[in-house]
């Protein structure tokens, strides 16, 4: 019956045998790879029957510590894969010379940096902020969980199910060619008929959902759900990056949203919004993704700049040197980072009126940032600093990113960057500070919070290693590319005919070599920290001596966070209380009010993954199955009535209870 | 004293970098020449904090660590005025001076702007013309047409020392970049666009050139050498060119455009009339409804709908489309 053209044609739209890798040996093998390894991992699973527990406890859970958790294992997972793809890059980069043409064809190559970039920004960087927004925040304000549990759960799944379908494109048809943004009039039909840029534009569009919902809800759980006494300026930094984060988040991602859905027209629909036929014009396309590019790159420093601030108060014993600076500062960097766009392409013929405009808004940022590096150096000064892992991080931080800011500020004179513009030396300053910040900001935040997530320290030796197989990594790989660029080697390139140029390539191979070492520390150290839970556990739940909220409950926090909702007084909220001498109230529990688990946030991911593959091989009829059946979902999702339920006030009791045996037990 | 040594050592490092062959610290046109004085410059400006913040980092770091009793330890001090006037004021001062140099040298080294000078202390001649270029780039090769020679070349490109340069570039389908690190900064090559270069090369020799902006399957193969050579060396390659005999109608060209990879230089000894403003208005074949002869785009009425489609060079303004009866 399938062999009628037609019917074919309706099912599998344009999916044929030819898109399955078949005669490509190299990814074939991955393929094998990767299925015997989720082969492996779900027969793990059933065998230890816990396929109940990871439904009920994990995957409908609405609790915003489990969501955050998960994000930051879609992080770490997507880390890996994104990390194969710059190894591999390294890699071709550094035998792709002369006579040889490495062991990449362009065709390959350029799907891998075009995936290794998305990745990397939107299924590494963004989880794993969004996680640990999403684990803190709540915490530290004293709150419950966030306004909007189910949209939570909802947002996470959309972000999974975008990262599913880049993965896909690894085994079924290929993914774009075109860089991470995908200009046009590259990623247009004319030059990129094939699936793999509308596997980026579905990819993007679905988990886009997740961010924005994401954004909005966090956004009001910040501004409605603080504990009484706790006004704007009396919340920790943490919380104020995260408020302005979640800010861009909302203004900014509707942007990409819409350029995306015009490139989609312009691909599905013959519209000619960015083609050069019929008036249209890519310039514009150019425009307005970085009118959400530039804010997204703040989307994510924000949030490191937050656990900066408080990995720094909470190691060096002493309030954060000027709070209400570093409050100011983290505002006027999330207004300023609208109106620098034009700076990504200082080269697309704009006169100077107007390059050097947006080159000086770029070097204003740079007065708040460097107010922030100051603030932070004043907290250590008259300090007592701790060397514990997450202050390695930050001191590491301190010192990178400075280099990196300075090489965005000389990338800000525009006719400096007529020279510099996407050559290697622009690579090294994103990464720069996108691995010297935002990358540095997460390890010293996953290690600070995890003993408050999973209720035991993370194994320090194995993280001293990993810690200094990053920095010599990450120094070793991109110096030399600092370097290559000042010789006026572009990016993307996938050969090369100057063979002098062949010694840089191989020590920037060699730092990534480093970081895959470091990468395997991590991975140990949550193996080896998972073994010796027991002599690393916290018991207190303030392992460090914290100063806000969050380390004022158990941990792990049980599911209300707080039995009851604290009062606050001043910034630091629990390093007052603990100055004053602040008891646990042990009596008059309350019944506490909690949302109910529900399994209609990922129907509609699964449901919305499955339209976005239809639409990415034209599989019409199936389209509109799964559009349909979206619609079915959310509706019917709205007829949920049984939403909430009670925690007794005598179960809250057993669990407070059981807090106060196990404080009284480690005295 | 400090500052003396910092500038010894940044000269120590520049020479370093120039040792290693970096075309961006020893480049060879007037222009590339005055971008990396700008580069270095603003790099001093900057080292100028960057160093005592990396040197105070570690210093507190070190001094403040737990271990050291010694150490002053304020654990309620978290505020002062006067500090917190400096690390705002400290990075202001700096900026308001880059922010000066930049408005300065944008204008100065605007690429649309006519060159007044071919190298430090030595003018234009009044008497001198540029020597004009048009610059396509194709899938994935440049051609370059010489308008006033009436010769074309792939992948090759000569022009006299010393001697202004004025490329208009524009690219046949995708967008590239037209980047000369010896000669000049580099520009987008855009499709139905025209970006402009203003440029002059100082020394003679031979100079990499290739496209800065990926442009898909044939990115890594294209690019070209740019002679640099005397008047006389120019007008022998002219006529190199001229007698190869090939002829750049459209038809050729029409061949020539379509994808190919690692491309040979090739030379053509005269060009089809109206060839390159045919590339960039897309009126090749004249019955393409994207034609702007036919579209009547006036850059009047473009540069309404947008900041990027204004036309007019003298305003300095990017890529225009440009207007078909304006030549």
């Amino acid at each position: 019956m399938l062999s009628h053209p037609d019917l074919a044609k309706l099912i599998f739209g344009r999916l044929t045998l030819e898109a399955l890798p078949l005669h490509v040996p190299i990814v074939m093998w991955t393929f094998v790879v990767v299925a015997l390894g989720a082969i492996a991992l779900l027969g793990a699973v059933t065998y230890y029957k816990l396929w109940g527990y990871l439904w009920h406890e994990w995957f409908t859970s609405i609790d915003h510590k489990k969501i955050g958790i998960m994000y930051m294992i879609l992080g770490f997972v997507m880390l890996l894969r994104g990390f194969s793809d710059a190894i591999m890059m390294r890699g071709q980069q550094a035998v792709s010379f002369g006579a040889s043409q490495g062991y990449l064809p362009p065709e390959h190559y350029d799907q891998i940096f075009t995936a290794h970039g998305v990745i990397m920004i939107f299924f590494v960087a963004m989880p794993m902020v969004t996680g640990l927004m999403n684990f803190v925040m709540p915490l530290q304000i004293g709150a419950r969980d966030v306004a909007f549990p189910f949209l939570n759960n909802f947002s996470f799944w959309m972000t999974v199910a975008g990262a599913m379908l880049v993965m896909t494109s690894l085994f079924v048809g290929e993914f774009a060619r075109t860089g991470w943004l995908a200009y046009p009039p590259l990623s247009d039909i004319m030059s990129s008929p094939d699936a793999g840029v509308d596997y980026y534009i579905w990819a993007l569009q679905i988990a886009g959902v997740g961010t924005l919902l994401s954004g909005i809800n966090l956004l009001v759980t910040i501004v409605k759900m603080r504990a009484p006494g706790m006004t704007l300026m009396k919340m920790p930094v943490f919380t104020w990056t995260a408020l302005c984060t979640n800010v861009l988040i909302v203004a900014a991602f509707p942007v990409l949203t819409a350029v995306l859905a015009m490139l989609a027209l312009d691909r599905y629909a013959g519209t000619n919004f960015f083609t050069t036929e019929l008036g249209g014009n890519a310039m514009m396309y150019v425009n307005l993704i970085w009118i959400w590019g530039h804010p997204e790159v703040y989307i994510l420093i924000l949030p490191a700049f937050g656990i900066f601030s408080e990995v720094t108060a909470t190691f060096s014993r002493k309030p954060l040197f000027g709070y209400a600076s570093m409050v100011y500062a983290t505002v006027v960097i999330t207004v300023l980072s609208y109106l620098v766009w034009l700076h990504h392409f200082f080269t697309m013929g704009s006169g100077a009126s107007v390059n050097s405009f947006f080159g000086i808004t770029t070097m204003i940022i740079s007065i708040p940032t460097g107010a922030k590096i100051f603030n932070w150096l004043f907290t250590m000064y008259r300090g007592r600093v701790e060397f514990e892992l997450p202050m390695m991080w930050t001191v590491a931080f301190m010192v990178t990113f400075v280099i990196g800011g300075m090489t965005g500020v000389l990338l800000a004179v525009p006719p400096a960057d007529f020279s510099l513009h996407n050559s290697l030396f622009l690579i090294a300053h994103f990464h720069n500070v996108i691995i010297g910040g935002v990358l540095f900001g997460l390890f010293a935040g996953i290690t600070y919070w995890f003993p408050k997530a999973f209720g035991f320290r993370l194994d320090p030796f194995w993280g001293k290693c990993s810690f200094w197989l990053w920095v010599s990594g990450f120094y070793f790989a991109f110096m030399p590319l600092y370097m290559l660029g000042l010789m006026g080697v572009t990016r993307r390139l996938s050969h090369f005919e100057d063979s002098s140029l062949q010694i840089w390539f191989l020590i920037a191979a060699f730092g990534a070599f480093l970081i895959a070492l470091g990468i395997a520390c991590n991975i140990i150290q949550f193996v080896v920290s998972f073994k010796n839970r027991e002599a690393l556990r916290d018991v207190t739940g303030d392992p460090w001596g914290g100063r806000t909220l969050e380390w004022s409950t158990s941990s792990p926090p049980p599911k209300y966070n707080f039995a009851f909702t604290p009062r606050i007084h001043d910034h630091d909220a629990w390093w007052m209380m603990k100055k004053y001498h602040w008891q646990r109230p042990l009596s008059g529990y309350l019944p506490i009010h909690m949302p109910h688990n529900t399994g209609a946030g990922f129907f509609m991911a699964v449901l919305s993954f499955v339209l976005g593959f239809a639409m990415i091989w034209y599989m019409w009829l199936l389209a509109i199955v799964a559009f349909v059946a979206l619609l079915v979902v959310a509706i019917g999702h709205t007829f949920n009535y049984d939403r909430e339920y009670y925690i007794p006030a005598d179960e809250v009791g057993r669990i407070e209870q059981s807090r106060t045996d196990l404080l009284a037990s480690h005295v | 004293m400090p500052m003396k040594l910092l500038r010894g050592l940044l000269v120590c490092v520049v020479f370093l970098l120039a040792g290693c062959q970096t075309v961006l610290m020893a480049p060879s046109g007037d222009l590339a020449v005055q971008q990396r004085d700008l580069i270095i410059t603003s790099t001093l400006l900057m080292l100028l904090i960057i160093v005592p913040v990396i040197v105070l980092t570690l210093f507190f770091a070190w001094h403040f660590r737990a271990s050291n009793k010694k150490a002053h330890y304020d654990p309620e001090w978290d505020h002062s005025t006067i500090l917190e006037l400096l690390i705002w004021a400290a990075p202001l001062l700096i900026i308001i001076a880059l922010g000066a140099i930049t408005w300065v040298s944008t204008h100065k080294l605007d690429p649309y702007r006519q060159l007044e000078r071919i190298a430090a202390n030595r003018p234009v001649p009044a008497d001198v013309r540029p020597l004009q270029i048009n610059v396509v780039a194709l899938d994935w090769k440049w051609l370059f047409i010489y308008p006033e020679q009436g010769i074309a070349t792939v992948n090759e490109l000569a022009a006299p020392v010393d001697r202004p340069i004025q490329f208009k570039i524009t690219a046949s389908t995708v967008m590239n970049s037209f980047f000369i690190p010896a000669l000049a900064g580099q520009i987008y090559a855009m499709p139905g666009m025209e970006t402009q270069l203003q440029a002059v090369i100082n020394a003679p020799g031979e100079f990499q050139g290739f496209s800065a902006n990926y442009s898909g399957q044939g990115f890594s193969g294209m690019h070209f050498l740019f002679h640099g050579v005397t008047e006389q060396g120019f007008a022998q390659w002219v006529q190199k060119a001229k007698a190869s005999g090939g002829d750049l109608n459209r038809d050729a060209y029409v061949k020539l455009a379509a994808p190919s990879e690692n491309d040979p230089v090739t030379y053509y000894a005269t060009v089809a009339p109206g060839l390159y403003r045919a590339i960039l208005t897309r009126c090749l074949d004249p019955e393409n409804p994207s034609c702007m002869t036919r579209m009547d785009l006036s850059p009047h009425d473009s540069g309404d709908s947008g900041a990027m489609l204004r036309s007019g060079q003298a305003n300095g303004m990017a890529a225009s489309a440009t207007h078909p009866h304006s030549d």
